[in-house]
């Protein structure tokens, strides 16, 4: 280590701001930080922060989660029934979105779309008796990353439902359900017979048709896909119009090939083609594929999920096995439909914040500077806020890249220590469902992840790590 | 309620940007509702859900559909003429200029721009200043730790992870230092030259600099430790990291050290320690037993003043000698009967500290907030007792307010209580300059000076003023500024804090 009275002094100011403008005026150094209390103050996390900033063994588990998720190459490998797929689902278990949650504490629109899945899989006839169904404590109801699963808001996978099929070259697996397009859609909460009906036709006609479009194309690889998404202004979460047209490139031929009647596949592909979400459940499985790798190295401080389901915002941490850091889903802040405010509104919802866990979504918004209107900014507030991701990640990826930041690569790899040393909470951009049950999508926006989850992790690994 | 609609043929905008009209016009007086969508199938669906609009219309997927539900025709008139403003005006407003920069939030987060940067310089609240040092030593950043209320614990933890290390803490409560020539927190504009100095009190080390680099010897560094770090739970840690700095330094020919009493075990540590250099030493440990600082090679000041003045000596090779410069003439005021004592106002807690010291040892009934040497505690350090000294800048005083080396108002207040005590026959003060302390000392003590002299007047009385300035002629408050205006005043200026107690003692002896 130099000696201090060798070379250059170099100073950083951490507090009162004259200290730094006298150095200026002496001819001295210095940058003076922009700094807050880190953990909302609470000295004691703070503490346990200082004790991990530079640690070895972080440094080295990090290094190793975060190559672990560069390096995993996501395959669109085909599609499936959840009951088939996936072995720790029994006959009668709902996945849903976020961290684990009782019936009796979720949200309007999850119970809405849990009444819609019971309805759907013929369990119950009516609303009211599939309501008095999961009450009843006869389902099981788990979160869908239990189950190497992903589902956007309310996250509803239930038995019958079709999966996409995300693999890698290592057998990895990730799964997540088929997209409804916008309006009354189950994952907003609505339940009704439209919504039913479409959920049987994306089981019987659309799964089927993509089977064998997928098995006759083998397989398309989703990184690449995604990559050029980003260069055609999609952050492949809010915004999936590039990505979605892109696969339906890859795949038109295949389900014209594929044998079904000319008037099916006309119907699949209007659908795919009237839904610039249809991507969006495949980009979910991609990055929870990706994240899954780096999960689970011992002494890693990098988020491997951020999960919300209406009630509780949640996160995972490589290095902190399966346990979830919870605190209040958080309010979005946002656009509506005409008729709907802020009052109507469901707190934040899904597992959708697997992409921006990836570095996609808000971390991406340079390449999608429309999403950032959600909020009345400007394209270079969008720049700026995947800029500032960038404090709070381990690294940038080496395949997605965004043009307006001169081809940086996205900023990835959440570190919870970056986080709370900050303060910079994880942009998410995200659909707004109605608070109530049934009512479906009212907006669209932004909204943070809470930096209370961050804090508990932080503390967690600090006791984790002390000798 | 009336409707309307409005087709915009073969124009599309973006859906966010739609809805941010919509918003924005759903929310002018008289509208109800406002739906901005280009006309798709699904978004008709919705619409007609929504019952804004009948089953038919006649609008394809690429043109723009306007909805409105309002109160009157009027305001739906009013409420498209401001959507077409808002449609044309949408792609003229994006922002311009470059993107903004980004503050750093974190120690890390900074040095990702600022790779150079080798120390961290700590002024945060107390409570999480250790925590920041800490942050700061893991990222191999020096800390000068400026904050105090640290507790013991966090400054043995932080000091021994800073020697793992080999970095630097200097600190915690370190108000002063002088690295390369640079300011630290309160400190001077010295000359560079062959001194270094290594100290446990600020204003110690103030005095020390400006004295040295007024008589034109120049400081190579000056490295605070905080002032606990001489005693016996933290063992010098600092202070011993400090000298090796020093003897390693080219540039530093003479070596000082600063504290107050440290324990003895302690001080025998820092002087074998600094004797081991081969430098010439000179220990100002103000309060220690004489015997306690013998060592060869190690010359031992009772005062600040002697300090700098035997390392001055011998930064020129001369021997150190203990004779200090004469005091100016001064013309001794006239006093009633009943006019005994001196109340020392002062903003500098080394400076309260020795002169509390000096004086006790020659005069009885000597009391101070910060008793030394022989000296009483003061019964209420809001009222003057006999000879009184009073550090301003004790946590008693600096509790919910700036230090009094930035905010003079109590130390002007309390001038004028003491002024009004008829048995006050002087009063003491020092004014200190440099980075970090008030702009314009003098003028800010000018009103109350007048004040004083005024008081004692209307009593019938003369109140000596006895000051000096810690600070030198190029310190952005200019110190030759400074002296003329407290001259004008009728101040007694001295040039040391030990010089302006002898002073002191002569008056009081009159």
């Amino acid at each position: 280590m130099p000696s201090l009275l060798q070379g250059k002094l170099a100073v950083l100011n951490v507090g009162l701001g004259r200290f730094a403008e006298a150095i200026s005026a002496a001819g001295g150094v210095v940058t003076h930080l922009a700094w807050t209390p880190p953990a909302h103050g609470d000295a004691g996390a703070g503490m346990a922060l200082a004790r991990l900033v530079n640690h070895p063994v972080i440094e080295k588990a990090n290094q190793r989660a975060f190559d672990a998720f560069l390096a995993v190459s996501p395959v669109l490998r085909g599609v499936g029934r959840a009951r088939t797929l996936l072995p720790k689902m029994t006959d009668r278990t709902l996945l849903h979105a976020g961290p684990p949650i009782e019936w009796a504490r979720m949200c309007g629109p999850m119970q809405g779309a849990i009444t819609g899945a019971i309805l759907y899989e013929g369990w119950a006839s009516d609303a009211e008796s599939a309501r008095a169904q999961a009450a009843s404590g006869q389902i099981k109801f788990e979160p869908c990353h239990h189950h190497d699963c992903v589902g956007p808001m309310a996250g509803i996978i239930s038995p019958s439902m079709p999966l996409w099929i995300v693999g890698d070259d290592a057998g990895r697996r990730a799964y997540s359900n088929f997209n409804e397009g916008l309006g009354k859609a189950l994952r907003f909460g609505a339940y009704g017979t439209p919504v039913l009906s479409r959920l049987r036709w994306l089981e019987t006609k659309l799964a089927p048709a993509l089977e064998s479009a997928l098995s006759l194309v083998g397989g398309v690889e989703l990184k690449p896909l995604m990559a050029q998404a980003l260069l055609m202004g999609d952050e492949v979460h809010n915004r999936n119009a590039a990505a979605s047209g892109l696969l339906l490139r890859r795949l038109a031929s295949a389900l014209v090939r594929s044998q079904e009647p000319s008037d099916k596949i006309s119907e699949v592909l209007d659908f795919i083609a009237g839904n610039e979400h249809f991507f969006l459940n495949i980009s979910m499985a991609a990055c929870k594929l990706m994240l899954d790798a780096a999960h689970g190295v011992a002494g890693s401080s990098m988020v491997t999920a951020m999960a919300r389901n209406g009630v509780e915002f949640g996160i995972r941490v490589s290095g902190l096995g399966e346990r979830w850091f919870t605190a209040n889903a958080g309010a979005v802040n946002g656009l509506y439909f005409a008729g709907y405010s802020e009052a109507d509104a469901a707190r934040d919802l899904g597992d959708s914040a697997i992409t921006e866990t990836a570095g996609l979504g808000g971390f991406s918004m340079a390449a999608a500077p429309a999403i950032v209107k959600f909020v009345g900014g400007s394209a270079r507030d969008a720049t700026t806020n995947s800029r500032i991701m960038r404090a709070i990640t381990l690294g940038e990826s080496n395949i997605f890249q965004l043009p307006a930041l001169d081809f940086q690569g996205a900023p990835s790899g959440i570190d919870v220590r970056a986080v709370v040393d900050t303060g910079i909470e994880p942009v998410i951009n995200t659909g707004i469902a109605h608070r109530e049950a049934g009512v479906g999508q009212i907006g669209a926006g932004l909204t943070r992840a809470p930096l209370a989850c961050f804090v508990q992790a932080v503390t967690a690994l600090d006791k984790e790590l002390s000798p | 309620m009336p409707t309307g609609q409005r087709v915009i043929r073969n124009t599309y905008r973006d859906s966010v940007s739609l809805m941010q009209i919509s918003a924005r016009i759903g929310a002018l007086a008289g509208i109800r509702k406002a739906s901005l969508v280009m006309a798709t199938e699904g978004n008709l669906a919705l619409l007609r859900e929504a019952k804004l609009i009948e089953d038919t219309v006649q609008a394809a997927s690429s043109d723009l559909l306007m909805v409105l539900e309002g109160e009157t025709d009027e305001a739906i008139e009013r409420a498209f003429a401001q959507a077409d403003e808002a449609l044309t005006g949408e792609a003229a407003s994006t922002s311009r200029g470059p993107p903004s920069e980004i503050s750093p939030r974190s120690i890390q987060m900074a040095l990702k721009n600022f790779s150079e940067g080798n120390l961290a310089l700590i002024s945060t609240p107390g409570e999480y200043a250790a925590a920041e040092a800490l942050k700061a030593l893991r990222l191999g950043l020096h800390v000068m730790l400026f904050s105090d209320n640290v507790s013991i614990a966090d400054e043995i933890m932080l000091k021994r992870e800073a020697a793992h290390r080999g970095l630097l803490v200097m600190g915690p409560d370190c108000g002063t230092a002088i690295v390369s020539g640079i300011p630290l927190g309160f400190a001077n504009v010295v000359p560079r030259g062959p001194v270094g100095v290594a100290g446990a009190s600020g204003t110690g080390m103030q005095q020390v600099t400006t004295l040295l680099g007024r008589a034109g010897i120049g400081v190579s560094h000056a490295l605070g430790t905080g002032g606990r770090d001489l005693r016996a739970e933290i063992g010098g840690a600092t202070m011993l990291q400090a000298i090796d700095e020093l003897a390693a330094d080219s540039e530093t020919r003479v070596i000082v050290l600063i504290s107050k009493p440290p324990a003895r075990e302690v001080a025998a540590k820092v002087l074998d320690h600094a004797q081991a250099t081969g430098k010439p030493v000179v220990a100002c440990f103000l309060g220690a037993e004489a015997d306690s600082t013998q060592r060869a090679n190690v010359t031992s000041a009772r005062t600040l003043e002697e300090a700098a003045s035997m390392a001055a000596a011998l930064a020129q090779g001369l021997p150190p000698s203990h004779a200090m410069p004469e005091s100016p003439e001064f013309g001794m005021p006239s006093i009633k009967p009943g006019q005994k004592y001196l109340r020392a106002l002062y903003s500098g807690g080394t400076f309260c500290y020795e002169a509390t010291l000096l004086l006790s040892s020659v005069v009885p009934y000597v009391y101070s907030n910060t008793p030394a040497g022989l000296a009483h505690e003061l019964a209420d350090v809001w009222r003057g007792q006999a000879h009184a000294l009073v550090d301003l800048g004790g946590d008693e005083f600096t509790r919910g307010r700036p230090h009094p080396m930035i905010d003079h108002r109590l130390r002007n207040e309390r001038l004028l209580r003491e002024a009004a005590d008829p048995e006050v026959r002087a009063i003491l003060f020092d004014v200190v300059l440099g980075y970090g302390s008030h702009a314009d000392p003098s003028a800010e003590m000018l009103p109350a000076l007048e004040e004083v002299k005024r008081i004692a007047q209307r009593a019938g009385r003369t109140v000596a003023l006895v000051g000096f300035v810690c600070g030198t002629e190029q310190d952005p408050q200019g110190l030759s500024r400074q002296e003329t205006a407290l001259k004008n005043a009728g101040v007694i200026l001295a040039s040391s804090n030990a010089q302006a107690v002898r002073m002191v003692k002569r008056i009081i002896d009159a």
